[in-house]
């Protein structure tokens, strides 16, 4: 049923036709409307059948989902940024585990300085922890990407991170799709666990493991992960055939056939680029986009197959890797080992600054005349970075540069854009 | 695509104005968006949110720069922040106040848009008789429907139905109704005196 609500309703509402069994989550913005949500479902009794427990931290929302796991229950949680980072032994351990849970991350910045606005830093810190990483482009997707974690983890024992952005998704409001409960049902069988903590069968899940077989164990969850590369697009095509739409999968091309000029980016700050791509091509520039639903498992040669006959690649970037430059364009060189075109990154919207059409239309031009830098900040205001500078440069105790750039950037509330 | 910006202040449903706009365009079968300005939504700070409508999905999610209309919920917010940031020539606005722009020192401001578009309605008032508390966002969606024809007044009383109840809700319907009123006959009245 078509509903204009609340991409944290939304996703709320599909992880219920879910049918979860425990839910635990600690609240923290941008992701609390959804479990909030949850927790009103299982009060009123539209949920039913679910355990909501409160836990006192994020670790114990992920240790108690890893608990309702290992007993058999189909477990669900959802966390943002410092949330994420506090919660990640027990992260290494749901995957190491292999206990399939499926955890909303509603990406947000990590700090310090504080900030708690949208950016891929926390999602991205954890892409070698094990867990399956989807990226949502629309609320409709978001939504949809749940039905499939759920899904998609069960059947590889895998936990499943859904990542959305955090308010930009989270707290829009606009046309969403809600399945019905005969729809999810169909597409989603009951959990069927392949190890379970059962006294008439006891066993015992987490033992120690040394040299002899610790490289094994981890290998196998390398391969579960490169199993996972041949089920999401099988997923995906079951969902189209159940809900009669594309979601999901691997990665997603857009006018790419052509495209001497190929953008790649994750999450929201696609739709945004596709508008540009449609305005640059309306010029006759040809260009396109890859959005990477799947960035892990990472779809080596998907990518490949997409980008091999371009001329050049930008990778958009939510986050940034300190000392390098870009996570998701290492992941993308890679794709494209032996393949030579010419390489861009472009770090934007870090702690939620907007990433806008005229900024994406000054570097994509920049680009295709191959003038950018190989990485390059979006919109970076150099005057207040040369400021900082030059104040350390003056002076030993220049002080805190959070606290010194925002005497020098002043009041914000008058800012809009 | 018709975009539209919303200025308030924290408590008097900006962000709520915005979703239930989004919900009334839904209603009439077009695609909308509608998302704050994250972050500052404390009581009585500054609060921004935004809506996008249009006839086909909306893919692009930066903040709107350059709105088709202004709706702006607290006239002391005029000094404060720059709220006109962006608008077009032939766009709309409402000011929630009882003054003229005249006397909000806007009379020469305004003339460089277009008169019969530009407004200012007493939310707070028409509020405060129907509702009984200052909360004029919905007051201003009856009014927004009047002057831009851009949403039926059905459809924002449609809006305000999904999402209150009982007597918040029949208050809101009548502030929107008689905002709605009120927008048309000023419109009449500057049209005779034209």
């Amino acid at each position: 049923m078509l509903k204009q609500t609340e991409g944290s309703h939304g996703v709320a509402e599909a992880v219920a036709l879910c049918r979860p069994e425990v839910i635990c989550a600690y609240p923290i913005s941008p992701q609390t409307h959804i479990v909030e949500a949850l927790g009103e479902m299982v009060k009123g009794g539209e949920l039913k059948n679910c355990e909501f427990i409160n836990v006192e931290s994020e670790f114990a929302a992920m240790s108690v989902a890893i608990g309702a796991s290992a007993a058999g229950a189909r477990a669900y949680t959802a966390t943002a940024s410092q949330g994420l980072l506090f919660m990640v032994e027990a992260v290494y351990n749901a995957s190491g585990l292999g206990l399939p849970i499926v955890m909303t991350v509603a990406n947000r910045a990590i700090g310090a300085p504080i900030n708690i606005w949208n950016d891929h830093t926390d999602a991205m810190s954890q892409r070698d922890c094990g867990w399956i990483q989807l990226y949502a482009e629309t609320n409709q997707e978001a939504l949809d990407l749940h039905i499939q974690a759920f899904r998609l983890g069960e059947e590889l024992s895998l936990p499943v991170m859904v990542c959305m952005d955090g308010f930009i998704l989270t707290h829009a409001y606009e046309r969403m799709d809600i399945p019905t409960q005969e729809q999810v049902d169909a597409f989603l069988p009951p959990y069927e666990p392949r190890q379970v903590l059962d006294p008439r069968e006891p066993v015992s899940i987490g033992a120690m493991v040394g040299p002899e077989a610790f490289t094994e164990v981890r290998y196998l969850a390398h391969a579960k992960q490169l199993q996972a590369l041949d089920l999401i697009p099988r997923i995906a095509g079951e969902f189209k055939t159940v809900f009669g739409r594309d979601s999901g999968g691997l990665v997603r091309p857009y006018r790419t056939e052509d495209a001497q000029t190929i953008i790649v980016g994750l999450g929201s700050m696609l739709g945004t680029i596709k508008d540009t791509v449609d305005e640059l091509r309306e010029e006759g520039v040809k260009i396109g986009v890859l959005g990477v639903t799947s960035f892990r498992p990472f779809p080596l040669a998907a990518v490949r197959d997409a980008l091999k006959n371009a001329q050049r690649v930008v990778v958009m970037e939510k986050a940034l890797a300190v000392g390098i430059g870009g996570i998701l364009s290492t992941n993308v060189r890679m794709a494209l080992s032996g393949i030579h075109l010419h390489g861009y990154t472009v770090i934007g919207g870090l702690g939620g600054r907007a990433v806008t059409k005229a900024a994406l239309h000054r570097v994509f031009r920049q680009a295709i005349h191959d003038q950018l830098e190989p990485v390059h900040f979006l919109d970076l205001d150099w005057n207040m970075v040369n400021k900082e500078l030059e104040r350390e440069r003056q002076k030993r105790r220049s002080g805190p540069i959070a606290e010194n750039i925002l005497r020098d950037v002043g009041m914000v509330a008058a800012k809009i854009g | 695509m018709f975009q539209v910006r919303i200025h308030g202040r924290g408590g008097q449903g900006v962000v709520t104005a915005a979703e239930m706009l989004s919900v009334a365009a839904f209603l009439e079968g077009r695609h909308a968006q509608a998302f704050p300005s994250f972050g500052s939504e404390r009581t009585g700070a500054p609060v921004v949110a935004f809506c996008r409508i249009d006839t086909r999905e909306i893919r692009l999610r930066e903040p709107i720069m350059q709105p088709d209309a202004l709706i702006i919920q607290d006239p002391t917010l005029l000094h404060q922040v720059d709220v006109f940031s962006g608008l077009k020539r032939d766009g709309y606005m409402l000011i929630n106040t009882n003054r003229s722009f005249d006397a909000l020192g806007l009379g020469d401001f305004v003339k460089e848009f277009r008169h019969e578009r530009l407004l200012t309605v007493p939310a707070t008032e028409l509020a405060l008789k129907h509702i009984g508390r200052p909360l004029p966002n919905a007051v201003l969606l009856g009014g927004f429907a009047a002057i831009s024809g851009m949403i039926s007044l059905d459809s924002v009383l449609a809006a305000i139905r999904e999402r209150f109840t009982g007597k918040v809700a029949e208050g809101n319907i009548a502030a929107a109704t008689e905002a709605y009123k009120f927008v048309l006959e000023e419109e009449k009245e500057a049209e005779s005196h034209a």
